[in-house]
């Protein structure tokens, strides 16, 4: 048993009686090397440590974090958390988790050797990379940044009901922005590649993905005002579904701010469309074995083929629904649980990239969007954002195009779909990337 | 008056000449002790109160164009020079040497607080939380029940910070935040939408008497149900005027990020090299000011222990200075500007904006729009995203009117504006003499997020684009 288990079951231990106390730790490191101009432009080595407690008593939660193992401190927090319980308004539905009898996935998410990569691999990497960036193209003239970036992640987690569970992750990634510039005009462009390993990580993809994004909008002029098809880039689909998780949370549908809160069951999109939360599945770069109450993750099926069938929840919101927990507990050390999805996909197609926008006579494809925070109402469902990318004309790529907004409801693009891609691949974030196909968006230009 | 310090001199000396011994020019200790408390209140419920702390010292050594860096929650001599090695080790430095770093404490003076957050009481706290709820819920216009959730959040932190470095520096600080939000979502036939206020001040407790949480709440409802009754956005090109205070994140967006000295020497900024030259309209002054007493970008000394300045970045027009850091300025051979900041001691230090400002002008905001014959009234903006390289910004209108013949009509739904920095600048025809400041608001950068305040008279740009739906 891991030093940080024993430490939260030490926490969950003090419990007074017709007392529940939760307590999550969690320890990482991460080391980050960043390279500019042929040279080390600074190097981070960071250590992470905290413990998160919950108090639950007459039917009132508190809750206390603090940044450190020491156990004087996590007393105090303790009794801080007691206090602040006494605060709360009584809910009868509040409880902590039990265990449920489904047992965690057998991940091989922790690759040891990550943790032994010598520093100075490290460094070369990053300088590697850096180089890389600037002899991928002759327009290609400096660059923002390029990194490279590994983390080491324990969690933990114990209950006076029973739960006791634990996670261990290593991740690393290399990404770089690249600057290009053409007739005094400058573009930038992202790319990266991520692992468990740095063993596994591919400097040659993610300098070429960020040359390619940052020459390929040289030239971009602002389009016209119209509303036509567009396909999504794998990147953009992926912050889509992002924030399409939000609203198929149980907490979102139980507060009013979900815009499917009775529409289980319904069909609330294409039928080409299967959305499915999976964060056993060791591929996803936010895999993991417990959720953050301790509770074994597990694969859900949020939308199949079109019919809404899933909402994810933690162990409140199940109760609240009358339902149970799909394992699907979102915290750090210093917050309470909220629910939330963990990995999404979506079921891919059979088409590449190319083919489908082989049948697009009149299009754009979307490199980039920007502005999703601001100009994505997850509640509504109005969605507008800012854009780059290139038009699609007669069933090839033409001009490329900046400085315009593209806007639609949630609701309606779900329903607008008409092809998903066969290209299907996981990004440094809590969704995978597909191409997508979406009918009837307004391209805001001139 | 001399605050404690939370890490002893002799201490802090000594893990500044372990930090040195490889060989570094320059080695800094950041020592931070904070401690948070919130409430939130949400679906008709208090869930919870949180109490949080944190605290720990970051150190980093620069050799040449390399810096190290390292952080602990350790905040014993041990735990220091464990730091120190190995930020030391990462910065790997060159001939190496023993070094004597003699530390001169410079006075300062944190913002004065009435009422520490800490001394009040949680109940008072968290009876501010009920009230904005029944407020918002009996708010004016609500007579068929159409808010369905209102959620209230309150929290406060005092953050104590120390800064020591191998030019001899020592100095402390003590910020205070107190911050209060609430958001409604109302439901009708078109749907649910959503409004919000929020208010937040580098001020204690206080900041309760300046603020009636109750008004807060009827004026976030009530924007929610006033845009029950929104039609589509426009798309396209059009006149925008924006409100008092409302602007002032298109600034931060549109050339406050441009203007920082990290981002302008990699050439990654539309505005290097051009100090000097005419960059926007000559009625345009642009100030980035740490001094500002209360607001929620203000500190007595950044993260790097510099004071706080009040910063001209942009005077009539012309392009005057970037923002800088203990690192950029060292370069330039030039004195930081106080811009040095970082989200804790976690974190390096990088170039951030405190609060950001368009001056006043002298148009009178009912000429502005008086004389606009159609375009978009936005009365508040929401969070936005620049790409510094391009120029290139978006940002979202929470609240907006259409203006049709000189005349602000009806609501309108969300939609993005966007445009490009120095563009716009150029592009101000109209400057009003109605300053206020806007929302609080918390910048990320890298990762990293400070809180930012801003604010501008009302103004109109002659041509943005708006991404609505409606054609």
């Amino acid at each position: 048993m891991s030093e940080l288990l024993q430490l939260v079951e030490r926490v969950a231990g003090w419990a007074n009686d017709g007392e529940q106390i939760e307590a999550v730790g969690v320890r990482g490191g991460d080391t980050e090397v960043r390279a500019y101009d042929g040279e080390v432009e600074s190097l981070s080595s960071a250590q992470t440590q905290g413990v998160g407690i919950r108090v639950i008593a007459d039917q009132r939660q508190g809750f206390a974090y603090a940044g450190t193992f020491d156990i004087d401190v996590l007393e105090e927090t303790l009794a801080e958390a007691r206090d602040n319980a006494t605060f709360g308004t009584p809910d009868e539905f509040l409880g902590l988790a039990e265990p449920d009898g489904v047992a965690p996935a057998e991940l091989d998410l922790f690759d040891p050797e990550a943790s032994r990569f010598p520093t100075d691999r490290k460094v070369d990497m990053a300088l590697a990379l850096e180089r890389a960036v600037l002899a991928a193209d002759p327009r290609i003239t400096g660059i923002e940044s390029a990194e490279f970036v590994d983390s080491e992640s324990e969690s933990a987690v114990a209950t006076n009901t029973g739960i006791r569970a634990q996670s261990r992750e290593t991740n690393c990634y290399l990404s770089a922005s690249a600057l290009a510039e053409e007739s005094g005009e400058t573009q930038t462009g992202f790319g990266f590649s991520v692992g468990r390993s740095p063993e596994g990580l591919d400097i040659d993809r993610a300098a070429a993905d960020a040359a390619e994004r940052a020459t390929r909008l040289l030239g971009a002029v602002k389009p016209s005002t119209e509303r036509l098809t567009v396909v999504f880039d794998p990147f953009v689909t992926a912050q889509f579904l992002g924030i399409l998780g939000f609203t198929l949370s149980g907490e979102a549908v139980l507060k009013g701010r979900s815009m499917f809160a009775d529409r289980l069951g319904e069909e609330v999109a294409s039928p080409l469309i299967t959305l499915t939360d999976d964060p056993t599945n060791v591929q996803a770069f936010t895999a993991t074995t417990s959720d953050g109450e301790g509770l074994a993750t597990r694969r859900n099926p949020l939308i199949e083929a079109g019919r809404l069938s899933t909402f994810v929840h933690n162990t409140y919101t199940a109760r609240r629904s009358g339902t149970i927990s799909t394992g699907s507990a979102v915290r750090g050390y210093s917050s309470t649980p909220t629910v939330g999805t963990m990995a999404v996909s979506l079921s891919p197609g059979d088409r590449s990239q190319a083919e489908l926008i082989a049948d697009i006579d009149n299009g754009l494809l979307v490199q980039g969007v920007a502005g999703l925070h601001s100009g994505v109402n997850p509640v509504s469902g109005d969605f507008s954002t800012g854009a780059e990318g290139v038009r699609i004309r007669n069933g090839a790529v033409a001009e490329p195009v900046r400085e315009f907004t593209i806007a639609s409801t949630i609701q309606r693009m779900l329903h607008d779909v008409q092809a998903v891609g066969s290209d299907l691949e996981w990004l440094p974030m809590a969704a995978s990337g597909v191409s997508l196909v979406v009918s009837d968006i307004t391209m805001s230009g001139s | 008056m001399t605050e404690s310090l939370l890490v002893d001199e002799p201490v802090v000396a000594a893990a500044l000449d372990r930090a040195l011994r490889t060989g570094g020019e320059f080695a800094e200790v950041f020592v931070e002790d904070k401690r948070s408390s919130s409430g939130l209140l949400d679906d008709g419920k208090v869930e919870e109160l949180t109490s949080g702390r944190d605290r720990g010292a970051g150190i980093r050594v620069v050799v040449g164009e390399s810096t190290g860096f390292a952080h602990t929650a350790d905040l014993s001599e041990a735990g220091l020079l464990a730091a120190a090695e190995a930020a030391a080790a990462a910065a790997r430095g060159g001939s190496g040497g023993v070094t004597r770093v003699d530390l001169d404490r410079t006075p300062t003076s944190p913002a004065p607080i009435e009422t520490y957050p800490e001394a009040v009481a949680k109940a008072t706290k968290v009876g501010l939380l009920t009230q904005a709820d029944e407020a918002a819920r009996s708010a004016e216009g609500n007579a068929a029940g159409s808010i369905a959730q209102v959620m209230a959040r309150y929290g406060d932190s005092r953050r104590r910070i120390q800064v020591a470095n191998s030019d001899g520096l020592l100095a402390t600080d003590d910020q205070v935040k107190t911050l209060f939000s609430v958001s409604c979502v109302a439901v009708g036939d078109s749907g649910m939408q959503t409004g919000r206020e929020s208010r937040g001040h580098t001020i204690g407790f206080e900041l309760f008497d300046r603020y009636d949480v109750e008004e807060l709440a009827r004026s976030a409802a009530q924007r929610a149900l006033t845009k029950l009754q929104a039609r589509p956005a426009p798309s396209g090109a059009m006149p925008v005027v924006v409100g008092p205070g409302g602007g002032g994140v298109l600034f931060h967006e549109a050339c406050g990020h441009g203007l920082e000295a990290d981002l302008v020497a990699k050439s990654a900024s539309v505005f290097a090299g051009r100090v000097g030259e005419l960059v926007a309209s000559p009625s345009v002054t642009l100030i980035d000011d740490g001094t500002m007493g209360g607001e929620w970008g203000h500190f007595a000394i950044d993260d790097e222990g510099r004071p706080a300045q009040r910063n001209v970045l942009i005077q009539d027009g012309i392009l005057t200075d970037y923002m800088w850091d203990h690192l950029r300025a060292r370069k330039e051979g030039r004195p930081s500007s106080g811009n040095g900041r970082r989200e804790s001691y976690k974190h390096l230090p990088m170039v951030r904006m405190t609060n950001t400002y368009i001056a006043n002008g002298s148009d009178t905001p009912a000429d502005i729009i008086a004389s606009t014959p159609n375009g978009v009234y936005v009365k508040q903006l929401g969070g936005g995203q620049v790409n510094t390289a391009t120029g290139d910004f978006v940002f979202g209108m929470t609240e907006a009117y259409l203006i049709t013949d000189g005349e602000i009509g009806e609501p309108l739904r969300e939609g993005n504006l966007i445009g490009n920095g120095p563009e716009v600048l150029t592009r101000i025809d109209a400057l009003g003499n109605d300053f206020a400041m806007g929302s609080p608001g918390t910048c990320g950068k890298d990762g990293q997020g400070v809180p930012v305040g801003d604010g501008t008279p009302t103004l109109r740009v002659e041509s943005l684009t708006i991404g609505g739906t409606a054609a």
